[in-house]
């Protein structure tokens, strides 16, 4: 699903994001990307979403070589991918519904079958009842989770999260993380950057952890 | 459509239905108008300015137009007095008529003989003791030439011609004031010309610069829509859309303050044209116009946000 061989990731001014990293993540797997804040896994995610793009060496997600989408395909390979924000990124001047229906709304879906996708994925994570509400009035746990309705509702081969329990206590994070795991078991691939260990059990997880920009340690035990 | 079979990664997938383009731009405009309305003063502010630049040359050209108008009802003023030779008698100043009516630029001849004439000096002028002293009549016949309205413009060629007959003596024009006319017309008309190519300039930059603005507003709507997989298309969409409305809101106020102007000034202007014995009536702003006019600022609109749209979109990426 995602491979990366010999990737870095120089930004103008010469910082040295991402040194020579190699790895692979199968489809299906749930792995997790570790190491303290400024060791690259904001980087290694962005180039993932080809916010950024490489410097030097090959990266391929979902069967395409990032190096090579145009500007023209990139709307259509970010369809296939979602991703959970640490800040969520929520639209204040919209109701939670339409927050979540918005990657539907962008990819052009028929206004039924979006609101029943909507629905489905709401209720996934237990909001069903606030579709209604602006997410301002939610709390900083339950923005989360439409962050994480919106991430899933257009069933995306990918699930991106930038720390995505950041701000929340280890009840809420358990919560989440357990969310992400019923995605990863009905088959959608899994990568969650972090640098909260405890929620981690490396015996069960791919577990790529980052050191200044190097892939300093990597275990598949499952 | 033919279903191809399912890859791995595609299985849970099911192709949904899609919403129509047609429907997908019908949603964003209505969107783009509600958030427009939404901020009455402001778009109202906007709509004004919009409205009085384009009004301008608008009433201007109208203006022009019924000018044109009134020159077309001037053409009795295009005559040609052509002095025959003194020698024709009656019967030859009848055939020179007829030959001048039938070339196919003039419309009417009228015949002055040199009796009418003299008779017409005698009243006219107070000399009429001192012209009885006199045992000849001095004044030659007089044919007065009117000719179509569509050779107005050539009447100096027309003159000539009929001054190179041998019955002619002499053919007067009376054009002057007409070329003057003319001329101030066709400065005028390159003068609004010129005025509306630098307002319908400035209409683009208002709305440019308004959509500019409406862009910067939604910044943070426009990253998260890149990111999950909205097209350039779908987001420049609604940003068109807002220019095309406020073109289209301002042509609205232009019409009104259009037909305001019209409602202040006919009273004023049919008195004048009274005056100048013209049944003269003022052309205002027809439908077809006003249409055309919506249109223009409708395209002047999308053209404005366009340029907004190209240097603004591809500033905001997600990085």
């Amino acid at each position: 699903m995602i491979k990366f061989d010999s990737v870095s990731k120089r930004y103008p001014g010469g910082h040295e994001a991402l040194l020579n990293v190699g790895f692979e993540l199968e489809a299906g797997e749930f792995a997790f990307l570790t190491g303290h804040s400024g060791a690259g896994k904001s980087t290694l995610l962005k180039l993932v979403m080809r916010m950024e793009k490489a410097s030097g060496g090959q990266v391929i997600v979902n069967g395409k070589n990032l190096n090579r989408l145009s500007r023209r395909q990139l709307p259509f390979f970010r369809r296939d991918i979602g991703v959970v924000f640490q800040d969520h990124q929520l639209l204040f001047d919209r109701t939670v519904f339409d927050n979540v229906a918005l990657p539907l709304l962008v990819a052009g879906y028929s206004n039924d079958d979006a609101s029943r996708r909507v629905r489905a994925a709401l209720d996934k994570v237990g909001l069903l009842k606030k579709e209604n509400q602006n997410p301002i009035a939610l709390s900083g746990g339950e923005q989360q989770r439409v962050g994480i309705a919106r991430a899933v509702v257009n069933k995306p081969v990918l699930l991106l999260a930038d720390e995505p329990t950041g701000n929340l206590d280890p009840e809420l994070s358990a919560e989440i993380m357990d969310l992400f795991h019923q995605f990863n078991q009905v088959g959608t691939s899994v990568l969650v950057a972090t640098h909260d260990l405890g929620l981690i059990d490396t015996t069960k997880h791919h577990v790529l952890t980052l050191d200044q920009g190097r892939l300093v340690q990597q275990g598949r035990t499952s | 459509m033919s279903k191809k079979p399912a890859s791995s990664t595609n299985s849970r997938r099911k192709a949904p239905k899609q919403r129509s383009w047609f429907q997908q731009n019908q949603e964003v405009a209505v969107d783009s108008l509600w958030r427009l309305l939404a901020e009455p003063g402001s778009s109202l502010l906007t709509w004004s300015v919009i409205g009085i630049a384009l009004a301008l040359p608008v009433c201007l050209l109208l203006f022009l137009q019924n000018m044109q108008q009134l020159n077309g009802n001037l053409d009795e003023a295009g005559n040609i007095s052509l002095f025959m030779q003194m020698d024709l008698d009656q019967q030859a100043l009848e055939n020179s008529r007829a030959e001048i009516v039938a070339m196919p630029e003039v419309s009417e001849v009228i015949v002055i003989t040199a009796e009418q004439a003299l008779d017409e000096f005698q009243e006219s002028s107070g000399f009429g003791n001192a012209l009885e002293g006199l045992d000849e009549n001095p004044l030659p016949p007089l044919l007065i030439v009117t000719p179509g309205s569509e050779y107005l413009t050539s009447l100096p060629l027309l003159a000539t011609e009929l001054e190179s007959r041998p019955d002619v003596d002499s053919a007067q024009v009376d054009l002057e004031w007409i070329q003057r006319l003319f001329a101030i017309l066709g400065f005028a008309e390159r003068v609004t010309t010129g005025l509306a190519l630098l307002l319908g300039l400035g209409v683009i930059l208002a709305i440019g610069n308004t959509v500019r603005l409406a862009i910067e507003n939604r910044r943070d709507e426009i990253l998260l829509v890149k990111l999950i997989g909205g097209t350039d298309a779908y987001v420049a969409r609604p940003f068109l859309y807002t220019g095309i409305w406020y073109g289209v809101g301002g042509g609205l106020v232009a019409i009104f303050l259009i037909l305001l102007a019209f409602t202040v000034l006919s009273g004023p202007l049919s008195q004048l044209l009274v005056l100048y014995g013209n049944d003269f009536s003022l052309t205002g702003l027809n439908a077809s116009n006003a249409l055309a006019l919506l249109v223009t600022a409708g395209g002047l609109g999308i053209v404005g946000a366009w340029i907004s749209v190209l240097r603004q979109l591809k500033k905001i990426e997600p990085t």
